[in-house]
């Protein structure tokens, strides 16, 4: 760990005033800051701490819900509202890290989660292009297992690792952002990035910017939706696939239905392709097969993972059926 | 000399040449010829009961102190930088910005670190432990991908972690083999275990099995695996005036001691090593590079040091189980008699140590065939020295027999059980030897009628919504070890109440439970209330050496204290003299019962230890004394068994495999204290569910690097994995044993692989050899 400062801060505007200094990290829970700055991935010189801020979950006008990004996971999945309204992202949540982790983590920290890959976390022995801009990526033709098969580049093949962020992009939500400019809303879909050229870059936070809120629209079809998450042993692993899904039938057709995927890329992927093949269409095994088929279509598997595009559309048939069974919601 | 050599010379001068030498020499009473233990006689006894942990209550209150729990007067902490290449030269070191590092104290490495001797390698004296055949800081050749070059001392633990991250090396890379691929190329030679190789041939094995009516055929590979106790290890280490003290976590403390001791020109009476905790060994909590490193730094520097490997650090210094690819062919008559057995493959090891996986070991004394060929073969890897891990050999070795024998079944269409039980042999197959006490059969059926064995269905055929259910059972298997050298000191001493004992034996506790059996064990055999038996254990001072590895730490220990008892006797009866009711017997006519000595024919002739030792105006008598030579292992094949029993259920969408439920029937002796001994069960069967379903050490073949040492990332089982686990056994004491008892250390991972995969099997009709057998393989 590198030597680094501490403040805390009282309110957003004090956030922004001491994060506006260059080599400055936001400091949530910790959970996974605290654990890359141990192993010198992250080498902040200033933390701020901005767990004091608002962790609120309130009502909107609109009939969604605001949560403050101080909020943390387990007060977010417990949360009457979330339960009965949003149970794919009570269930997404639920479904990360331990107990111990989901208490000290928050929801704004939840977003910025980086990826799980090793060679990023290899500081001394692997090179990586997230971690060292144009070092080389010894990922692609290394143990790649829980790598991305869509959207990856030849930079990085890394997976974002948060099951949260895979509800929150199937819920539509907005991401509330402060910086030295004002206030801006960032659509969950376009929070994160896929690597490109610069891998280095998770998210669209410009320098100093701060999450300071996460917006859930008023979304009725959510309230039948469910969040579930494939993995190598039941509990603390990340997802080998992972699928948020919600689906309202008009009569024997998909009326609407969301879908979004986890594990398959930089960033949590909405499977619009897929969406838009089933809508309107039956929601019968082989429909899904075929939409998931589409969305899968570009897939580019490595070495350790050519099973999940497969393994995608058989976890999305068996959610999006039970919905349908009504078992599950 | 190679280390090959030097290890076979050592092992073979140390075991076979000493227990041939010894055996015509006096019988002790449980070995052939003599009487069993007559503690087997004692039926109502704590033997065999439910005995807390003795240092629970200490532990859960955390005031067991650690090997990184000790403090010493203005003490250094260090961290350690390893290297990036597999093999090459150290061409520069740049510590100026770890010296000028705040707190900095030391910046040591090859260059300025003191001279040092080669520490012996493990079996190549009668003491040595040393990590391989390599020394420490001495050159600037680097032998592993992770190798430690650099030590860092500061202040505190985060400031020697800083400045470890500032050092700069420069590397001469030289040509590496990290491939499997590349190690067969390089050619393959025959394994040697303990000196002897890794070969059995009787008959024709080959031509057995093309003449067999019914035969299967299979390659089953096993990965590489990482020890991960939930201690990671650690030495605090002082020089106090020209003795080294070092506070170790430890399963064989006089050894490493003595090995230390070689390392820096010690007298073996200038190294104290204690060890009273530790967290976990399972055949790693030995002697590594850190521990040399850590008091080098601490002689250099003049300051006592703590070194605290961290997670990352235990894959990087600490070696763990090697992969393997075994075949194992077995031919049989249409009736399910084995013809043919051959269980061949190979292991992979490096050029500085001797540790193939003997694989084949639990196959040796398996099962009844005329024709059998077994053989590990070795290639060479440029990696850290693989080890010893919970049933080095069988843990792997049983995946594939058991799995091949499963298959058998299948062909056959006989019972697995039923198979099994076919083939018992009447006699150990490949060295004629009878069996000291083989009750698997017992075990078998006890196990079957439990778990519901006769419930199962034809693979393929039950399913409960999406999951696919299916059972299986494998035999596991482990040996009967005791090895020589251990010692044991009795010291009766009067109080106001009577008499207290103390017995001293430098045996390790990892947490098995150790102290607390050896109580058990001593008290009965004392004749005194547990509470009134002392155990002391984990320090160098303590005479003799007991290593706890081979699941033979109970055995060691139990001979050592028959031998002291025998000698305690014998002092009381001196003691005793004329006025005695005693008087006139010999140590022969008598025993221990209720606090004294007693005629074991006339009870009424008996006197208080209290007394004797009143009389005889002493306030105490020690005795100390070796156990006698492992006579009973040139008489008898003796080993452990096990029928393990599986459910599970596999996912038929995701492929994701849980198991539901575990049944182990253990046959191994008489069963001591049967709170550890279950818990050594379940432990062992939840690593072997790990070992099934999870465990592989991700080693890049491009570097040799591993890549994945982390718990969040090396896949151990969590509790949700663990389903509730039955187990039974059979308490058939074995009459050749000391208290007709085995290790049960061991036993316990054995056999749980194939169980899983069988079960997996019969769920799915998928037959998986390739372990882990993660969801991937299954869809």
């Amino acid at each position: 760990m590198t030597p680094f400062s501490y403040a805390r801060a009282g309110d957003a505007a004090e956030a922004l005033r001491l994060g506006a200094a260059g080599a400055t990290a936001y400091l949530g829970g910790g959970t996974n800051l605290v654990d890359l700055m141990r192993e010198t991935v992250a080498r902040p010189e200033a933390l701020v701490d901005v767990t004091g801020l608002s962790a609120t979950i309130e009502e909107t006008d609109g009939g969604g819900l605001r949560i403050g990004a101080a909020a943390r996971n387990t007060a977010l999945a417990e949360h009457r509202a979330v339960r009965e309204r949003y149970p794919m992202l009570s269930r997404a949540i639920l479904a990360g890290a331990s107990a111990q982790i989901r208490n000290m983590a928050t929801v704004g920290g939840n977003l910025l989660q980086r990826t799980r890959c090793t060679y990023f976390y290899d500081t001394d022995g692997s090179r990586c292009n997230k971690r060292a801009p144009g070092e080389g990526c010894d990922a692609r033709e290394g143990f790649n297992r829980i790598h991305a098969v869509l959207g990856a580049s030849e930079a990085c093949v890394a997976t974002h690792p948060s099951d949260m962020c895979v509800a929150l992009v199937a819920l539509d939500a907005r991401v509330h952002v402060a910086g030295a400019g004002g206030e801006r809303t960032v659509p969950i879909a376009d929070f994160h990035r896929l690597p490109g050229d610069s891998p280095e870059r998770d998210t669209v936070l410009a320098p100093g910017e701060l999450i300071t809120a996460i917006e859930l629209p008023a979304l009725p079809l959510a309230a039948r939706s469910t969040y579930r998450k494939v993995r190598d042993r039941a509990s603390y692993a990340f997802a080998l696939i992972s699928v948020a899904a919600a689906i309202e039938l008009d009569g024997e057709r998909v009326g609407d239905v969301r879908v979004a995927f986890g594990g398959v890329a930089h960033k949590p992927w909405r499977a619009l392709k897929a969406e838009a093949a089933l809508r309107g269409g039956p929601a019968t095994p082989e429909a899904i097969h075929a939409a998931a088929a589409l969305e899968f279509a570009d897939a580019a598997p490595l070495r350790h993972n050519a099973f999940k595009p497969a393994l995608a559309g058989r976890t999305l048939a068996a959610v999006l059926g039970e919905l349908v069974k009504g078992e599950a919601a | 000399m190679s280390i090959v050599d030097t290890v076979k010379q050592g092992a073979q001068g140390l075991v076979q040449g000493a227990m041939t030498k010894l055996v015509p020499l006096a019988p002790d009473s449980w070995i052939p010829g003599g009487v069993p233990d007559p503690l087997i006689q004692h039926k109502h006894g704590l033997i065999g009961t439910s005995v807390s942990r003795l240092d629970g209550p200490l532990k859960v209150q955390g005031g067991a102190q650690f090997a990184a729990e000790f403090r010493f007067e203005n003490m250094a902490y260090c961290a350690l930088v390893y290297a990036t290449i597999p093999r090459g030269r150290i061409t520069a070191i740049d510590g100026a910005a770890a010296e000028a590092a705040p707190g900095v104290v030391l910046v040591m490495s090859h260059l300025n670190a003191p001279r040092m001797n080669k520490p012996p390698a493990f079996g190549s004296s009668p003491n040595g432990v040393g990590p391989a055949d390599l020394t420490i800081f001495q050159d600037d050749r680097v032998h592993w991908n992770g190798q430690p070059i650099v030590a860092v001392l500061a202040d505190t633990q985060e400031q020697a972690d800083h400045a470890a991250a500032l050092v700069e090396v420069s590397y001469a890379p030289e040509p590496s083999t990290t491939s499997l691929a590349g190690a067969k190329a390089n050619g393959i030679a025959q394994g040697l275990f303990m000196g002897q190789p890794l070969l059995n041939e009787i008959g024709d094995a080959e031509g057995a099995l093309a003449k067999a009516a019914v035969k299967v055929d299979a390659t089953y590979r096993t990965p590489r695996h990482n020890h991960n106790p939930i201690e990671p290890h650690a030495a605090t280490i002082a020089w106090v005036g020209d003795e080294l003290v070092i506070h170790d976590a430890s399963q064989m403390v006089t050894q490493q001691a003595q090995t230390l001791g070689e390392v820096f020109d010690l007298a073996p009476e200038q190294v104290r090593l204690t060890s009273p905790y530790v967290g976990g060994g399972f055949g790693s909590k030995g002697l590594w590079d850190h521990q040399v490193i850590g008091a080098a730094a601490a002689k250099m520097a003049g300051r006592p040091v703590r070194i605290a490997l961290s997670r990352e650090g235990v894959y990087r210094v600490v070696g763990g189980r090697t992969l393997t690819e075994q075949r194992v062919a077995i031919g049989a008559s249409a009736d399910g008699r084995f013809e043919a057995l051959i269980h061949t493959g190979l292991s992979v090891m490096t050029p500085h140590n001797n540790m193939p996986e003997p694989f084949i070991l639990g196959t040796r004394a398996g099962y009844a065939c005329p024709n059998i060929k077994l053989q590990v073969e070795v290639a060479q890897m440029n990696m850290l020295a693989n080890t010893f891990m919970r049933a080095p050999g069988e843990a792997v070795g049983t995946f594939a027999l058991e799995s091949a024998i499963d298959e058998l079944a299948e062909a056959l269409a006989i019972d697995p059980v039923e198979l099994r039980l076919r083939n018992e042999p009447d006699k150990d197959p490949t060295t004629g030897l009878p069996f000291s006490s083989r009750h698997i059969d017992t075990a078998w059926r006890d196990g079957a009628a439990r778990f519901g064995w006769s419930d199962r269905g034809a693979a393929g055929t039950r399913r409960e919504g999406e999951w696919l259910v299916g059972t299986g059972c494998a035999t596991g298997t482990y040996p009967y070890y005791r090895m020589p050298g251990a010692e044991a000191r009795i010291t009766l001493r009067r109080d106001s109440d009577g008499v207290r004992a103390l017995v001293e034996v430098a045996a390790a506790e990892m947490g098995m439970g150790t102290s607390t059996t050896t109580a058990i064990v001593a008290a009965e055999r004392l004749g005194l209330p547990l509470d009134r038996v002392e155990v002391a254990y984990g320090d160098s001072a303590i005479p003799g050496a007991i290593m706890a590895g081979g699941s033979q730490q109970t055995a060691a220990i139990g001979a050592a204290v028959i031998a002291a008892h025998n000698a305690l006797v014998a002092e009381l009866l001196t003691l005793a003299g004329n006025d005695s009711p005693l008087a006139g017997l010999s140590a022969a006519d008598v025993g221990s019962e209720e606090g004294g000595l007693a005629k074991l024919d006339d009870a009424a002739r008996r006197e208080s230890y209290g007394s004797i030792l009143a009389r005889a105006q002493r306030d105490q008598v020690t005795v100390t004394k070796a156990g006698t030579p492992p006579l009973e292992l040139m008489h008898w094949s003796m080993h452990s068994h096990s029928a393990l029993f599986c459910e599970v259920k596999v996912n038929a969408v995701t492929g994701e495999t849980r198991v539901s439920r575990f049944l182990g029937a253990f046959d191994c002796g008489r069963i001591l204290n049967a709170k550890t001994a279950a818990s050594q069960f379940r432990g062992g069967i939840i690593m072997g569910l790990g070992l099934a379903l999870m465990e592989e050490t991700q080693f890049d073949e491009r570097n040799g690097r591993i890549m994945n040492p982390s718990l969040a990332e090396y896949h151990l089982p969590v509790h949700l994995d663990v389903p509730e686990i039955d187990v039974i056994w059979t308490d058939i004491p074995d009459p050749h044993t000391p208290m007709g008892a085995h290790g049960v250390g061991e036993i316990g991972i054995t056999g749980v692989g194939a169980a899983v995969a069988n079960a997996i099997y019969n769920a799915t009709g998928r037959r998986v050899r390739d372990l882990p057998i993660t969801l991937d393989k299954l869809l």
